[in-house]
């Protein structure tokens, strides 16, 4: 799963994007409510996307950063860099 | 926030200067009991937040208590510069042998009250200062520490004033300073101030303004004079620009994006960060630029009130380019104000490389925030750059810009 702002964008892997605990983890951490936890796993706010304000929060609530990290966070305006 | 004539002489009353026996009312048979009461020839005056009320028929003279009834009668209905009056003054004529001006002001710029004095009252005092410097008496003096009567001996004696004028005006200059400094005001003036024949003085007018921030700490005097808090006394209403903007900074808690006032440039200005926004202003006027706004941002805004901010400001007739700066930032950062002002130049339709005449905001995460605006090919600067030459950047730009 994954939702482009103009400069953030966000993917969940889609086997974690099921993970009803990882949303609940998610939701908790990001302070700016991109993520919403619901029954199936995840979702996306599409209109709070580029509030990201890099905090790595979400990262870390997810368990690994960078590329091994089932969430990415992508600076659009960055050619696509990782936050790790 | 600036206080009716009705209200000022109550204040002047309470601080121990004397004032005339005058009464206040939004009624013409009460103007007339009023005057009945004083017993003699009544100026009745338009109670209105703005100049030239003389001029438009809102002061009237009254011999009699009848024809301070019509006169209020009159007032009460005339609009004087978009303003309705919010009652009549009914003061009595006095037999005034000399009229004087006695005044305190905050100077911005040396950081202090400045008591003024001249023996030439009854008209401005920027008239007397040109016209008769050495009638005009003035000097600053702490707002911390107490106030002595030499200081404002000092000031009524420079401009010539002796013997027991001298020693009558003392007390009434003294208590003007303490009643500035202790109401948090910005303005507190009377003029004219009267010498009657038997040489004591009254304060005949009265203008006070009271600093807007400093509200909260003067509640009880506030609600004596039955000041609402939903009062603003603004010089004029808001316009629909102003008010949007008030909307913008209101859509969430984060940071402030807003306190829009309007001006009629072509400049859009997006401006902030601890004074940098009266800095900035200023210096795009100094360098020949005509600003179409001020605004202020800082304390971390979202990237949405940041973009609707911006929005805002290039959405206003005239705006041909906007200049997005601030002072240096620890508490906001650059590059959500980039992505702010970028997506609302994107959501517009419009270039933000063409649109952003300067984009000068260094400080916390500014590395993320110059990637974003070289991204999109917006002129920016760092701290190398100073505020003045930011600004006189963007005026040479929006200088040789084409019209719209
Ligand atoms: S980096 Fe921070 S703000 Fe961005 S999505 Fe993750 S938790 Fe939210």
């Amino acid at each position: 799963m994954r939702a482009d702002g103009t400069f953030i964008a966000v993917e969940v892997e889609d086997a974690a994007a099921g993970d009803t605990e990882l949303a609940r983890r998610l939701a908790e951490a990001c302070p700016v409510d991109i993520f919403l936890a619901s029954d199936s796993g995840v979702a996306l706010v599409d209109g709070n996307l580029d509030e990201c304000v890099l905090c790595r929060l979400c990262l870390d609530a997810a368990g690994a950063r960078g590329a091994g990290s089932p969430v990415k966070i992508i600076k659009l305006y960055d050619d696509g860099a990782l936050l790790d | 926030m600036r206080f009716f004539e009705f209200e000022a002489r109550e204040v002047v009353r309470r601080a121990g200067i004397p004032v005339t026996d005058y009464g206040f009312t939004t009624d013409p048979a009460e103007a007339k009991a009023i005057a009945e009461r004083i017993g003699g020839p009544t100026v009745i005056k338009s109670q209105v937040l703005t100049g030239g009320r003389m001029k438009a028929g809102g002061v009237k003279f009254a011999d009699t208590p009848g024809e301070a009834e019509a006169h209020a009668a009159e007032i009460l209905e005339l609009e004087i510069n978009g303003h309705m009056p919010r009652g009549v003054l009914v003061d009595p004529r006095a037999e005034v042998e000399q009229e004087y001006y006695a005044g305190v002001v905050w100077d911005g710029t040396r950081k202090q009250p400045v008591m003024i004095f001249s023996p030439v009252g009854g008209i401005d005092i920027e008239q007397v200062a040109e016209e008769q410097p050495d009638k005009v008496g003035r000097r600053h003096f702490s707002n911390i520490l107490p106030l002595s009567d030499f200081q404002a001996k000092e000031v009524i004696a420079s401009t010539g004033v002796t013997g027991s004028d001298l020693n009558r005006l003392v007390p009434i200059v003294l208590r003007l300073a303490r009643l500035f400094v202790e109401n948090d005001m910005v303005l507190a003036e009377i003029n004219p101030l009267g010498r009657l024949a038997d040489g004591s003085f009254v304060a005949l007018d009265a203008h006070m303004d009271i600093e807007n921030e400093a509200r909260g700490r003067h509640k009880k005097l506030l609600a004596d004079l039955g000041v609402g808090e939903e009062e603003t006394r603004q010089a004029r209403e808001a316009t629909p620009f102003e008010l949007a903007g008030e909307e913008v900074d209101a859509q969430d808690h984060r940071g402030v994006a807003g306190n829009v006032t309007e001006f009629d440039g072509d400049l859009g200005l997006v401006i902030g960060a601890g004074g940098g926004s009266l800095t900035l202003f200023d210096a795009v006027r100094a360098h020949g630029g005509r600003p179409a706004n001020y605004c202020e941002i800082g304390g971390n805004p979202s990237v949405a009130k940041a973009c609707g901010l911006a929005k805002l400001v290039l959405s206003k007739p005239g705006v041909d380019k906007i200049a997005v700066m601030m002072s240096i930032v620890s508490n906001t950062r650059v590059d959500i104000v980039a992505r702010g002002v970028i997506k609302a130049c994107l959501e517009l339709g419009l270039d933000p490389a063409e649109k952003i005449a300067i984009f000068r905001i260094p400080g916390a995460w500014e590395e993320e925030g110059f990637k974003i605006l070289e991204r999109y090919g917006v002129d920016y600067a760092d701290r190398s750059v100073s505020l003045n030459e930011a600004a006189r950047r963007a005026v040479e730009k929006i200088q040789g810009a084409p019209a719209r």
